[in-house]
């Protein structure tokens, strides 16, 4: 009879579980669209573009991102500033911006690769789309307004969790700053896209002294 | 026989008819709420309270989708097998009693399809065809995995079709020492089951055991249990329709109604099957009714609340197996059927037979 103790000891398992769920514990599906799963803080969402406290794009055309991703999804086009009205600080500015989300495969190394900090990521990972024109998402679409929020793709779905684009994915700010033990255990990074809040980074000499 | 009586037959069996679809949405919800539950998830939720129009739902989205028709297939059988799934398992159910016999007017109305007297028979027969439509579908749809899933589906209904029919005999030579003579008749079998076994065997100590078949032919019911799983070609024994294996396994290239259909007869057929056995082995509508103590209407009642309970605890037992065991291999398959199950069931008949006539006839040195 191992045979009957053996299924016995399989059913007692699929028993407790049922009985355990049926009074709602145990239970691991989230009920999506209802209510999100906390995800981490170097979560890996859509891009934004950046601008500076003084509403100055970040963005200045060098096409390092470009030249970085893997799946070769952005597109850049830069342009010479206006001198009367500089589009951001610098010679050059971000005068076409585009990125294929169909092709991009979040990796980051776009972030990495921005010598402005320009390109960081936020949380929102919504990104279905009903043609395949829409998944291109322009700088109009992915640049920030003046005053630092970023304008949200559906503002009127009641699903949304429209904090997704307030919270940056910190992985560049973390690593970035050449690797040296000298910022082991300094945040270097933040929580929220748009200027950074920290003091600027000490010069070779003043940090190895 | 007059016109009221035709209307009643009429009605008996829209009545059964009606039954089984809504039983059958009942169940294809709740064996998705509770095969969740039992894996930590939340399972249907969205149709109606608790997701309990889930069925529904998706009965009309198949109902609507498109049936494609695959350029190879044998378009006459394939059209036949859906049909040949659903109306044996439709047909089934008309000979299981679903509750004790009501007095209308002054007629005697049977709660049951028809009272044959070869009931058991042609539970047998129509099981038996309704793997014809298996094969027919697998032969017919010209592809692969769908001839697979029928060619299984042969070796599978052989093999515990058998034990089934068995453990049937034994049920059948055990009633025919509880009454005046054998009989086929699952009416007859239900009503040779009331009372208890305290009051059959003189035992007062045992007034509280019902005198249901479970009891002298627990090996038996086992036996039928597993047999009927096999026949419903559920999990464990689902090699007919693999997902993982055969895609599908017989109803692969089908789409739409026709698949729905196969669906259907599946899900009537699990609720036949359990029917069967709390008609053979549980005392089928047999149960206190509290006579005179409750008003006529509900003491009229009780015996098909009592009837869809205990099918519903076998229903129970087919989920809670599906959530648990996973799919035998091929060859433990036949093993189990061949080799467990078929010797078993002989060895249980022959015992029984020699029980039964010890205490019909006396010893035989005597």
């Amino acid at each position: 009879m191992g045979v009957m103790s053996e299924l016995w000891k399989g059913l007692r398992v699929t028993g407790r579980i049922g009985l355990r769920s049926l009074f709602g514990r145990g239970i691991v599906t989230t009920e999506y669209p209802h209510e999100f799963r906390t995800k981490p803080q170097r979560f890996h969402g859509r891009h934004v573009l950046n601008r500076y406290p003084d509403g100055m794009e970040k963005c200045i055309g060098c096409e390092l991102c470009a030249g970085a991703c893997p799946a070769q999804c952005i597109f850049v086009r830069g342009a010479d500033n206006p001198p009367d009205d500089p589009t951001s600080p610098g010679e050059r500015f971000g005068f076409v911006y585009e990125i294929n989300m169909l092709r991009c495969i979040f990796c980051g190394l776009c972030v990495e690769a921005c010598p402005t900090e320009a390109i960081t990521m936020t949380h929102l990972f919504e990104m279905s789309v009903t043609s395949r024109e829409d998944a291109i998402y322009t700088k109009n679409e992915l640049l920030m307004r003046p005053d630092g929020s970023v304008p949200h793709p559906r503002p009127d779905d009641p699903y949304a969790d429209m904090s997704e684009l307030e919270v940056a994915d910190g992985w560049l700010r973390a690593t970035a700053p050449a690797g040296s033990a000298a910022y082991e255990g300094v945040t270097m990074w933040q929580g929220t896209p748009g200027p950074a809040s920290w003091d600027p980074e000490p010069d070779q000499e003043t940090r190895d002294a | 026989m007059d016109a009221i009586d035709l209307l009643i037959v009429v009605a008996r069996v829209v009545v059964v008819f009606a039954l089984l679809l809504v039983v059958t949405l009942l169940n294809v919800w709740l064996e998705r709420k509770i095969v969740a539950d039992m894996q930590n998830r939340i399972g249907p939720d969205r149709a109606g309270p608790f997701g309990i129009l889930q069925t529904l739902a998706d009965g009309m989205k198949l109902f609507f989708k498109e049936q494609v028709t695959p350029r190879k297939v044998e378009l006459g059988v394939y059209l036949m097998a859906p049909f040949l799934a659903v109306i044996p398992a439709l047909l089934t159910f008309m000979v299981v009693p679903w509750g004790r016999p009501i007095e209308i007017a002054g007629r005697v109305v049977p709660l049951q399809g028809t009272d044959l007297n070869i009931g058991l028979l042609f539970i047998l027969a129509m099981s038996s065809v309704a793997v014809y439509a298996v094969v027919m579908a697998g032969w017919s749809s010209g592809s692969k995995y769908p001839l697979l899933g029928g060619v299984r589906a042969t070796a599978q209904a052989i093999s515990y079709e058998a034990a089934m029919g068995l453990s049937m005999v034994a049920v059948v030579m055990f009633t025919a020492t509880a009454g005046d003579g054998g009989t086929l008749s699952l009416a007859e079998i239900v009503a040779r089951q009331q009372g208890s076994w305290g009051d059959a065997l003189g035992i007062p100590a045992l007034g509280w055991v019902p005198r249901w078949n479970l009891f002298p032919e627990l090996v038996a019911f086992g036996i039928f249990l597993i047999a009927a799983i096999a026949e419903t070609n559920r999990a464990p024994f689902d090699l007919v329709e693999a997902e993982q294996e055969l895609v599908g396994g017989f109803h692969t290239e089908y789409s739409g109604i026709r698949f729905a259909m196969f669906f259907l007869a599946e899900y009537i057929n699990i609720f036949t099957m359990s029917a069967i056995a709390v008609t053979l082995f549980l005392g089928g509508w047999n149960g206190p009714t509290w006579e005179g103590t409750v008003p006529a209407v509900i003491s009229a009642i009780l015996p098909t609340v009592w009837f869809l309970l205990k099918t519903y605890v076998i229903i129970f037992v087919f989920f809670w197996i599906r959530a648990t065991l996973p799919r035998l291999r091929y060859d433990q398959l036949m093993q189990l059927g061949w080799k467990r199950l078929i010797p078993g069931a002989f060895v249980w008949l022959i015992l029984s037979t020699v029980v039964i006539g010890i205490r019909q006839f006396g010893w035989p040195w005597t």
